[in-house]
């Protein structure tokens, strides 16, 4: 088996390229333990041969999580070759990461991409030179066209393995000095990865020092050649290569590159208007009013509430049914099918028709370059808290249903963001969440049209007071990522490319996320099902609910929820139905006083929520179940995002904390007014101090700010 | 000492030296902003920031609190 690794430049085509050439044999998951996709895939000349796509990088530097996971892989994982795709329209960039991959050692093959696009500009490459200039093949293809991809293949075939390569060095006479020196001291590595270790270790480069053993006195010797060389150039190591490279490569483009265009291209005017001053947030609202309207309501509703409440109950079940009577099946067997597996599996596919829509719009969006505009223009508002202008996408679709908000996380590049983007994004009341917004609004608060945008305020406040205090904490503290991001070129979406990330995405959710929705409705249908009643575990009607193992969990977490005023068993079972999926919560309720079906926003059982709740402890109810951990789907959506079990965990345990406090504080200062100032009200006023000190203390990383604008002085 | 988060859109600089020890000026000149480099200034974000720069030939974003690092001299054009 050999490996062949897919590396290149963020929207350098690289996609377009691995999809053709490994057609549907492709795998795609994530790096173990973060969040960055992996892709992996068979090439379809030879299913010898394996491909990698690494994510899109601009450099081998260890500063991103991207670039480390890349960087890595290449040097642990033995790989035969290198693609490095290369975007011909801007090739000074793209041959930036060209000249450290070389570096590497490993055989690398340059597919000059886009070179379709470079002709229709009326520029000349020349490539014959360039292969010569960079020691290794340069084939020029077109992903979008599928041409010279043949070629490449070939080159590659022919190339795989061959170990004796050309050593050329980019660097003027005077660095090489130094780096021929260093070089003598690297007795741990083969010759063809010797110019790589000696500029790492002139560089200080921390993820490389961690990996080698070296005695002191060589790492004496190498200090001493780091200063010296510093002194030579009066700058620091990483800036003297960093300039070293560029000089090399301008001096490669000037050489190679012919260009014969000037002035504004169409890429350049459509971004005009698009992030013009005045008409750069209608054009956004309009966009997102589109993807919203598209995604969630019309078709994506449409669609979603088809599956849910034709396909999933008037179809299948009464088929199954049936079915199973014709079997003379026993009832509980027949009740786990129908109630539990069916409908557990109803709930997860019931989101799917709704994010393969949304995915389509992401795709799209992403594909043409609109995205990184998003982010260029939000990015003011949401630094504030902490978060990326690519955060908004995914909380406005959490409006319609949290699955696919949290999904649609992907587009952030930056790992912190992203995990707090996954973490709080549930916190806007989804669609889900309206009948129990309506049900208290209409039993306690007269129907109050105060209590419906209140629910939305305090989701947002919970996400803004979230990324502040979160942003505190060792967890995300550390160097604020900087926001330096290329706004690439605008380009015709390409509807393969955009079909198969939509269908990469959704099938990824309904595999692993399936998986464990499917495992928890049955749990929570055998605890409401099954009950002890007199003295033999035995299986209940659906109105014995009350009898239920769920009901004897829910007296006993009771307690538990008095404090916020809704220590009553039925509303602790129905928050716990919750879980299940949100809107259980009114149907549950509809069951549990007695009135089985109930309309959604539960109009009949009014009178008697009224008797069991007070307006402050249905609040704090309503603030809960808003803010707790979101359904079993949007769990199984974090754990997919999240990648990792640990995180996983924090988030909703962060999530039920936080609503648990923030229902307690609430429901304490009401009763002041009727109690008066008791130990909880104390408790409470801890709470809410405890929470100021936390939204307004001073962040860690103090210090370092300090140095930072010293630095400026 | 005039850095790039002074200069107004529409302008055209050279880059003199990147100050900092940071991992954002590494990544600056990892997106090819080093000594002697053309920034075009395009336009400021509806908001005010981040603002949008040309460099080698491609478009790239940046806010203005990291473009403070970059100390740049006027083109004469």
């Amino acid at each position: 088996m050999k490996t062949i690794a897919l590396a290149g430049n963020p929207n350098c085509g690289k996609t377009t390229i691995f999809n053709a050439m490994t057609g549907s044999s492709q795998y795609i998951g994530n790096w173990p333990g973060v969040t960055v996709e992996k892709k992996e895939g068979r090439w379809k000349g030879d299913s010898d041969i394996k491909l990698i796509d690494l994510p899109g990088i601009y450099s081998l530097s260890p500063y991103s999580l991207d670039e480390v996971i890349a960087r890595n892989f290449l040097l642990n994982e033995n790989v035969d070759l290198i693609v490095n795709v290369v975007d011909a329209t801007n090739l000074e960039r793209n041959l930036y990461l060209t000249t450290q991959l070389l570096e590497t050692g490993i055989p690398v093959v340059v597919a000059l991409n886009m070179m379709d696009l470079v002709k229709n500009h009326g520029d000349r490459i020349h490539i014959e030179e360039l292969a010569v200039q960079l020691h290794c093949p340069v084939i020029p293809v077109s992903g979008l066209k599928n041409e010279g991809l043949d070629t490449l293949a070939d080159t590659f075939v022919k190339d795989i393995g061959r170990g004796d390569r050309l050593h050329f060095s980019i660097y003027s006479e005077n660095i090489q000095k130094y780096l021929r020196r260093v070089e003598g001291v690297c007795s741990f590595c083969d010759a063809a990865k010797k110019e790589w270790y000696a500029i790492k270790l002139l560089e200080k480069d921390e993820k490389t020092m961690e990996h080698i053993a070296m005695i002191n006195a060589d790492m004496q010797q190498i200090d001493s050649m780091r200063e010296e060389m510093k002194a030579e150039f009066d700058d620091d190591i990483q800036s003297i290569i960093a300039d070293a490279r560029y000089v090399y490569i301008s001096d490669l483009v000037a050489k190679t590159y012919t260009k014969t265009r000037n002035g504004m291209c169409l890429s350049d005017r459509i971004d005009s208007i698009v992030t013009n001053r005045v008409l750069a947030l209608p054009i956004f609202a309009a966009v997102m009013y589109i993807v919203y309207y598209v995604s969630v309501t019309t078709i994506g509703g449409f669609v979603t509430d088809w599956t849910n409440d034709v396909l999933f109950t008037e179809i299948i079940p009464p088929f199954v049914e049936e079915f199973l009577i014709s079997l003379d099946c026993a009832a509980w067997l027949s009740s786990l099918i129908l109630d539990g597996i069916i409908a557990g599996i109803g709930a997860v596919l019931g989101f799917v028709p709704q994010m393969f829509v949304l995915f389509f719009f992401l795709a799209l969006l992403e594909d043409c370059g609109y995205m990184a505009r998003i982010a260029f223009i939000m990015d003011r508002i949401f630094r504030k808290f902490g978060l990326s202008g690519k955060s908004f996408i995914p909380m406005l679709i959490g409006t319609g249903c949290g699955v696919p908000g949290i999904m649609a996380s992907r587009t952030i590049e930056n790992e912190k963001d992203r995990r707090m983007t996954i973490m709080t994004t549930t916190f806007i009341p989804c669609s889900a969440k309206l009948p129990i917004i309506a049900l208290i609004a209409g039993a306690l608060f007269d129907g109050a049209s105060w209590v419906a945008p209140s629910a939305y305020f305090i989701g947002i406040a919970a996400i803004v007071c979230s990324g502040i205090i979160l942003k505190k904490t060792r967890l995300f503290a550390g160097d604020p990522s900087p926001f330096i991001m290329e706004l690439p070129a605008y380009h015709m979406p390409q509807l393969k490319n955009v079909l198969l990330s939509m269908w990469e995405r959704g099938s990824s959710f309904i595999k692993k996320a399936g998986t464990i929705i499917l495992l928890s409705t049955i749990v929570i249908w055998f605890a409401s099902r099954f009950g002890i009643d007199d003295g033999a575990i035995v299986m209940l009607e659906e109105e014995e609910l009350s009898k239920s193992f769920l009901a004897v969990l829910g007296s006993g977490m009771a307690p538990l929820f008095a404090p916020l005023g809704w220590g009553n068993w039925q509303a602790a079972v129905a928050a716990i139905t919750g879980l299940v999926a949100k809107e259980n919560v009114v149907a549950t309720f509809g069951i549990l006083f007695g009135f089985g079906e109930v309309a959604e926003d539960g109009v009949e059982i009014w009178n008697a929520m009224a008797l069991s709740f007070t307006a402050a402890s249905a609040f704090s109810f309503l603030v809960f179940n808003l803010l707790c951990a979101p359904c079993f789907a949007a769990m199984g959506a974090i754990r997919r995002e999240m990648n990792h079990t640990k995180w996983t965990v924090f988030a909703i345990g962060y999530q039920c904390l936080f609503a648990y406090l923030a229902s307690f504080v609430i429901y304490q200062f009401a009763m002041i007014s009727v109690y008066g100032f008791t130990m909880m009200s104390a408790l409470a006023v801890a709470v809410f101090v405890l929470f100021v000190y936390l939204l307004f203390r001073k962040p860690k990383s103090k210090e370092k700010q300090q140095q930072k604008e010293y630095a400026k002085a | 000492m005039k850095t790039l988060n002074e200069i107004q859109p529409g302008n055209e600089v050279i880059v003199k030296k990147l100050h900092g020890e940071s991992a954002c000026k590494k990544k600056l000149m990892d997106m090819g902003i080093t000594k002697n480099t053309y920034i075009y200034v395009r336009k400021a974000a509806p908001l005010g920031d981040p603002v949008e720069i040309k460099v080698r030939g491609y478009e790239l974003s940046i806010r203005k609190e990291d473009a403070a690092c970059i100390e740049i001299e006027r083109t004469t054009v």
